[in-house]
């Protein structure tokens, strides 16, 4: 089981789990974006309660979703290799195009060294691999303390942050 | 030069203390084999065939002798006594031991150095003309500009895991392209627009290796101020629909070529309309700020060709052929470009001990402000000398053994380390270049050859730059033997407008490759209309003389 960093701490109380398309929907249940586009009508209730959330695969791009994305309360990312990025992409164009609020969480091969980069591209919760060093992990979020880009958690650059 | 400030150099030394901590974490077991890898090599760490290779970055190959001092030490004491200049303006040591690497990097750090991102799927170290800010020709110092690209690229969250590594390339003179922006993933063209306003031309997808690839426009005009953000649109697109699932397949070049440069654009432009206006986009105090950082040193008023120069050059035949060679006209009236060599009968291309290091360090305190650059024909540029001691720094220089009058000509070349130290290597390339260094040791020879680029890559992924060599010679392996492919008419865009080399037929032993060389020079001695260059010739007389030349005419 992957283990859960949300609000800056580990937490076992999470009800998110994903359904697979033949299966039932319920409350806390994080669907495809295929389901949610066959399927809105009957789904909008639940959605409107604040209890949907979406699943994304790395090769579904955030403009795809687009401004449905305020229909759900968590999306979650997946990175079937930590070595495909393409998660930061959709992470950070759901937060600054699409100004998704909810929770944006980050799931599959999550690895320490990651969740700086996934923090800033706005990222909320992060479904750490199990192997990974807990203590490491929450001491990673603040590896650099002034980076020199605009992204989701510091809107501006460097240059237009401090006076250089 | 750049200077760092407060926040530069904290960001360092987080990186410093990040690379550290992972390393521990790697000897202690935490971190399998596979998941450090892109770890130690966004820190510049490759495993090579003996030992890890450390590359440090050299900032569009501009350092300073403090700097310059400080690889001399790290080749002194964590590697054999040398450092190899790379053709990406880059150091690289073949022989440090990964448990050194946090210290060396941290000890890099204390004179601003880095090894960040000269490895790996992300944005690498930006290279430009290694003659920027001092020659006259160029619209403008190209300097600023890659600075600020380091800043933006480095630690860039959204783009650590590309598909592929990703090079930019940023070049300001008109004509004549020492940074070969046309074989780059990106090339900026620093130029002016009818309106007299300064900005720039974008090329995409170009690239070497398996499947070399000339960039095309993607915009002709961007203003001065967008540079960021459209560099972010692009990559952005990049980073969605580059292949991931081969990574032959995986460089921009090839998502260029899948998807047409007119679908590309228009991708790249509808991202970067919703990005332009955004906080990124740079402001007039930041590239000023940065731009304070690349003014000119305190030059002397002085005139050109003072008495000094001129009577050294009368009395000294020796003097007078490495002026011509490797001196360069410079901006500034009373001074001149001096390019050392690296290209020694006997050494690697590109190879230095320690003590030339050091010896260049004190030589650039000496006669140039302190100021150096590296080259991608793997050499060192001393940007700033008075014309009047020229002949003083030369006299030095040759002791040294860095005063081979050959720049631009036939033992000028480049050469990657190849299958002597590289992991990846089909077939050693370093006794390729010795050979030839041998055969056409001749300076009359060279001399009456005039310029032309040799290139020599031990492998496909042309690290050597073999396609935009007029000569490119290929390492190849057929049935676990070393065999070398030639090709020729390659252009890097340095002189004339760039070009792929084409192959000229079937690969030769390592033992008919001076030979073959010697065939393909003959040819052209033999043919060549008064003045005209290699590649000239080559056009002209046509491929298929070059081919029958070498292999007999078939029949
Ligand atoms: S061209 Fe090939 S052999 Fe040469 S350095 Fe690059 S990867 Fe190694």
């Amino acid at each position: 089981m992957a283990k859960l960093i949300k609000s800056g701490a580990f937490t076992n109380d999470d009800p998110w789990v994903v359904v697979a398309d033949d299966e039932m929907v319920q409350e806390y249940n994080l669907i495809s974006l295929d389901r949610w586009i066959h399927q809105q009508a009957e789904l909008q209730p639940l959605a409107s309660r604040g209890k949907l959330g979406l699943y994304l695969n790395s090769d579904q791009t955030a403009d795809l979703v687009a401004e449905q994305c305020r229909n759900f309360a968590v999306i979650s990312v997946d990175f079937p290799k930590f070595t495909d990025g393409r998660g930061y992409s959709a992470a950070r164009l759901l937060r600054e195009q699409y100004h998704y609020a909810g929770d944006l969480r980050a799931v599959g091969d999550v690895l320490i060294d990651q969740l700086f980069f996934m923090k800033r591209c706005g990222f909320s919760s992060y479904a750490l691999r199990e192997d990974q060093n807990e203590a490491n992990a929450l001491a990673a979020f603040s590896s650099f303390s002034q980076p020199y880009q605009a992204a989701v958690d510091n809107d501006k650059p460097l240059f237009n942050r401090v006076s250089r | 030069m750049y200077q760092y400030d407060e926040y530069d150099q904290q960001i360092l030394n987080e990186r410093v203390a990040q690379f550290k901590q992972q390393t521990e974490r790697y000897f202690a077991g935490e971190i399998a084999e596979d998941e450090f890898l892109p770890l130690r090599l966004q820190n510049g760490i490759y495993v090579q065939r003996y030992a890890p290779m450390l590359r440090v970055a050299i900032p569009y190959g501009t350092l300073n002798s403090k700097q310059l001092r400080a690889l001399a030490k790290v080749a002194r004491d964590y590697d054999k006594g040398y450092g190899h200049f790379s053709t990406r303006q880059n150091i690289q040591f073949n022989w440090p031991e990964l448990k050194d690497c946090p210290q060396i990097l941290a000890e890099l750090a204390e004179v601003q150095m880095h090894a960040v991102q000269t490895s790996g799927n992300c944005i690498r170290n930006t290279t430009t003309d290694e003659y920027a800010g001092v020659i006259a020709e160029e619209l403008v110092d190209p300097r600023p500009y890659c600075e600020i690209i380091r800043q933006w690229s480095t630690f860039h969250p959204e783009f650590a895991f590309l598909p592929r590594k990703f090079k930019i390339a940023v070049n300001a003179v008109e004509g004549s392209d020492r940074a070969a922006t046309f074989v780059h993933d990106i090339g900026v063209h620093i130029i002016r627009n009818e309106a007299g306003e300064l900005g720039y031309r974008i090329l995409i997808g170009g690239g070497l290796g398996r499947t070399p690839i000339l960039g095309e426009v993607i915009r002709d005009f961007l203003p001065e101020q967008d540079l960021l953000t459209y560099l972010e649109a692009a990559i952005r697109v990049y980073n969605q629909f580059g292949r991931r699932d081969n990574k032959y397949k995986a460089r921009i070049k090839i998502l260029t070529k899948a998807l047409g440069i007119e679908r590309m654009k228009e991708l790249v432009e509808a991202e970067w309309d919703r990005i332009k206006d955004s906080a990124t986009r740079l402001t007039q105090v930041e590239l000023d700020r940065v731009k304070q950082h690349f003014i000119d040193p305190e030059y002397a008023a002085l005139e050109n060709n003072p008495a000094e120069l001129v009577n050294a050059k009368a009395e000294n035949p020796a003097f007078a052929r490495w002026l011509e060679r490797n001196v360069r006209e410079h901006k500034q009236a009373g001074y001149a470009v001096v390019t050392l060599t690296l290209k020694q009968k006997g050494t690697a291309p590109g190879d230095v001990t320690d003590a030339q290091m050091d010896a260049v360090a004190d030589l650039s305190d000496q006669f140039s402000f302190g100021d150096l650059r590296s080259t991608h024909q793997q050499n060192l540029v001393l940007p700033n000398v008075e014309q009047r001691q020229l002949f003083t720094l030369w006299q030095q220089a040759k002791a040294l053994g860095l005063a081979t009058p050959s720049l631009g000509l036939l033992t000028d070349m480049i050469c990657c380390p190849g299958g002597d130290f590289c992991a990846l290597a089909n077939a050693k390339s370093i006794p390729v270049a010795e050979d030839l260094q041998v055969r056409f040791d001749d300076i009359d020879f060279q001399y009456d050859i005039g310029e032309i680029d040799l290139n020599i890559s031990g492998c496909m992924n042309a690290c050597g730059h073999h396609h935009i060599g007029n000569i490119g010679i290929l390492g190849v392996d057929k049935k676990g033997e070393e065999f070398y492919q030639v090709s020729l008419g390659g252009n890097s865009g340095g002189r004339g407008a760039a070009s792929i080399g084409k192959i000229l037929g079937p690969s030769f032993s390592r033992a008919q490759v001076p030979d073959v060389i010697a065939k393909v020079l003959q040819l052209y001695v033999e043919k060549r209309i008064d003045g005209e260059s290699f590649l000239e010739s080559y056009k002209r007389i046509g491929h298929d003389t070059f081919k029958e030349t070498v292999y007999g005419k078939a029949d």
